[in-house]
């Protein structure tokens, strides 16, 4: 019996899944967008995890996660003929896996834990910390971007001492890029690509995104080209980071740049011109946080041995669904959220005095 | 003389003695409903974009206060000093005047400087029956005070020694003994609550354990007391089984402002002397306190400080670049939280999350003798 753990982040703007294995190396990664449906975009991600360990030799993780866009909404098809095995089993594998531990991340973490029977809940800069120091034990710096975050985290000696996140602006992440990358009608991977090639990076305005957006609009109408315009905008989100993320923060190499942004080798370089050093940028750089999750479900596991609160695979074709619910018990009504299987409540979230949530304490618990 | 309807602000457990100290008197209270988003939008929208967060929710409670009710007067609690909240009184009474609710207020400023004025506005509205009402009113306004904030330490410092599911029941007790000493109009009555409390969680299951995680909330008193702007971290660190030691107490902040003030005690002596190697003067609301505390903290091996404070609250962001100085010099981490109308709960809580993940794995390192750094 293969013992294995799951790792779910499900950010603003990507889905990530990591399986890893008992020695914590990754078996395979899962990268989907979330598209604003936290639940549905997990139970794929969950049936892709499955059908990878379904084949008989389990492939190696490559660099580049498996991308699927296209196909949201066919979760239902294909499971059925393989739960023909009841519980955790796989009909085509040679070994049979077990599921010993999950956890979770971003920022539906708490519904998804619940969805899924979590181990863990994380935060995010947690988990993104943990994974970084899995692959580089030696960083005193992490730096990660994604779909609407960014974050700095200050580690030294192995342990994490400060961090930021961003608060006031999302000038820099990641949909940010994406839109201004549409806006010049190209594919984002092109446009950090696009960027390394400038001559004579210009000077963007980037405090605020609609601000760098109207001061690059001026520039293209300048006549500079695109190139310049392109590393110009890495160079102003860079700065952007690193005077509000970054305010009173010492950045030591060994810096780990990780999240989806870490991809743009425009932004990269544009770091590198700034801090005098290269950064490093690991394999999973995509999907560190679900990595950092999976790591953390393995570490509880092995310390107390329990037995996963996982629901199974079975929930990937279940019928869940949220209903929003206001509570009038008192002057707060507040905005209840309710977790539903087919009829059945799963659990209650987001009351502020707790009478709801307590009501489902099945699988919640200390992880929650 | 007719019986005057008096509304108030909100501010943490404030209202249970307002209400009592204002009814005492010969006023009738008429209280906000509780801090929701509704009152944050109905205030930011009246107030001016860079005023801090306690002027706009101030005004978004009187205007849910005017909205179905009519008082006839409102009181607050204003300042004297740099920090803008001693304007506050005037830019509210402004405002809402621009909104058709031309409203007299009490403003209750530091008896160092403006006693005799804080009488004769008392005395105008209820002339003679103020001097006779005034000491069973102080009576019954200091002992809430008193008997609230108790209640609140006595919750914090057992939370830690609970399971999950009693660190739950204790604060769910702790509600419902608020509501209690709300309720009652007796003096004697709140002794025997407090009693009560007491046997209650005396009666809790203790759980032995070898390390508590201490950290010390520090930073503006509005948001240090309101619950409802600084979503919940006093409980939120305190269901995770963190010791919290509030740095600010209404009962004590009165004594201090009001006692101490006014017979010239000097009772912020040792906070300056432990403020002064990083800042040697009154910076305005509490700001010197944010950093006198903070160093307080690390000398006492606390294991994090969470600064809470409004954005762009002058003197606690003076205090943030200071108390980043101290965090370093002194090895202790520091979370600052600043909140305003668009600050995200989410977000909010990541941090919080992550600060307690940190402090944990910090301690476990340095007692474990893996991490270099000790602890000084």
């Amino acid at each position: 019996m293969k013992e294995m753990f799951i790792g779910i982040d499900v950010g603003s703007v990507s889905t990530n899944l990591a399986l890893l294995d008992l020695e914590g190396q990754v078996v395979q990664t899962v990268y989907l967008r979330t598209g604003g449906r936290p639940i549905s975009t997990v139970q794929l991600g969950l049936k892709r995890l499955r059908e990878t360990m379904g084949s008989s030799s389990l492939p190696k993780a490559s660099a580049t996660p498996l991308q699927s866009e296209d196909d949201r909404g066919q979760t239902t098809e294909s499971l059925e003929e393989q739960k023909t095995t009841e519980g955790y089993g796989f009909s085509r594998s040679s070994e049979e896996i077990r599921i010993a531990g999950v956890a979770t991340t971003g920022s539906a973490r708490r519904l998804i834990g619940l969805m899924v029977g979590a181990d863990l809940v994380k935060n995010e800069i947690t988990t993104h910390a943990v994974a970084a120091l899995h692959y580089q034990p030696d960083a005193q710096t992490i730096i990660e971007i994604g779909g609407q975050d960014s974050k700095l985290i200050i580690v030294r000696d192995g342990i994490v001492v400060d961090f930021a996140m961003n608060t006031v602006c999302a000038a820099g992440t990641g949909s940010f890029l994406d839109q201004q990358a549409a806006r010049l009608g190209m594919e984002i991977e092109e446009f950090g690509n696009l960027a390394l090639t400038a001559k004579n990076p210009v000077t963007i305005a980037g405090r605020c995104a609609v601000f760098a957006e109207s001061d690059m609009i001026h520039k293209q109408q300048m006549g500079h080209p695109l190139s310049d315009i392109a590393a110009g905008l890495c160079e102003a989100l860079v700065r952007n980071f690193l005077s509000n993320v970054g305010k009173g923060k010492e950045i030591k190499p060994t810096v780990v740049f990780q999240g989806g942004v870490a991809a743009n080798p425009g932004i990269k370089r544009a770091f590198e011109k700034v801090l005098g050093y290269s950064l490093v940028t690991p394999e999973y750089f995509g999907v560190m946080g679900a990595v950092g999750a999976a790591l953390l479900a393995r570490n509880q596991y092995l310390t107390t041995k329990k037995s996963s609160n996982f629901r199974g695979w079975q929930l990937c074709t279940e019928d869940i669904t949220t209903v929003g619910q206001t509570c009038d018990g008192c002057s707060n009504h507040c905005e209840l959220v309710v977790l539903k299987r087919g009829g059945q409540v799963l659990a209650y979230l987001d009351d502020r005095c707790g009478k709801w949530s307590d009501l489902v304490t099945e699988t919640a618990g200390e992880a929650i | 003389m007719p019986r005057y309807k008096v509304t108030i602000a909100r501010m943490g457990t404030s209202n249970i003695f307002l209400r009592s100290f204002l009814e005492e008197l010969g006023f009738e209270p008429l209280l906000p409903p509780p801090i929701t988003q509704e009152t944050l939008s109905l205030g930011s929208r009246y107030t001016p974009e860079f005023a801090c967060l306690p002027l706009k929710v101030n005004l978004g409670n009187y205007l849910q206060t005017l909205e179905t009710q009519d008082p006839d007067l409102i009181f607050m609690a204003g300042g004297i000093g740099p920090c803008r909240f001693g304007l506050y009184g005037e830019v509210q009474k402004e405002i809402l005047r621009s909104l058709g609710y031309d409203l007299p207020f009490i403003v209750i400023e530091p008896p160092k400087k403006h006693f005799t004025e804080v009488i004769q506005n008392f005395t105008r509205f209820l002339g003679g029956k103020f001097w006779r009402n005034l000491p069973r009113a102080i009576r019954i306004c200091w002992c809430k005070a008193k008997v609230t904030d108790v209640l609140d330490k006595m919750t914090l410092s057992l939370a830690p020694h609970l399971s999950v599911e009693w660190r739950k029941e204790l604060w769910r007790k702790r509600d419902e003994f608020l509501i209690a000493i709300d309720q009652t109009g007796k003096t004697g009555r709140l002794k025997a609550i407090l009693a009560e409390a007491e046997e209650v969680f005396a009666s809790f299951p203790q759980e032995p354990r070898a390390d508590v995680f201490r950290v010390m909330v520090v930073g503006e008193i509005y948001t240090v007391l309101e619950p409802a702007v600084n979503f919940q971290v006093e409980r939120r660190l305190s269901l995770m089984g963190i010791e919290v030691t509030r740095t600010i107490y209404i009962s004590e902040w009165i004594w201090q402002q009001i006692i101490l003030n006014f017979l010239r005690i000097d009772w912020q002596k040792s906070l300056r002397e432990e403020a002064k190697p990083y800042l040697s003067r009154f910076i305005g609301g509490h700001g010197l306190e944010t950093v006198a505390y903070t160093v307080r903290a690390a000398r006492r091996h606390y294991d994090g400080v969470v600064q809470l404070a409004p954005l762009g609250c002058m003197p606690e962001v003076a205090a943030m670049s200071i108390i980043g100085q101290v965090s370093k010099e002194r090895q202790i981490p520091v979370l600052s939280l600043l909140m305003d109308e668009h600050t995200a709960e989410a977000g909010a809580l990541t941090r919080i999350e992550a600060f307690v993940d940190l402090i944990q794995n910090r301690k476990a390192r340095t007692s474990s003798g893996l991490g270099s750094r000790a602890r000084s």
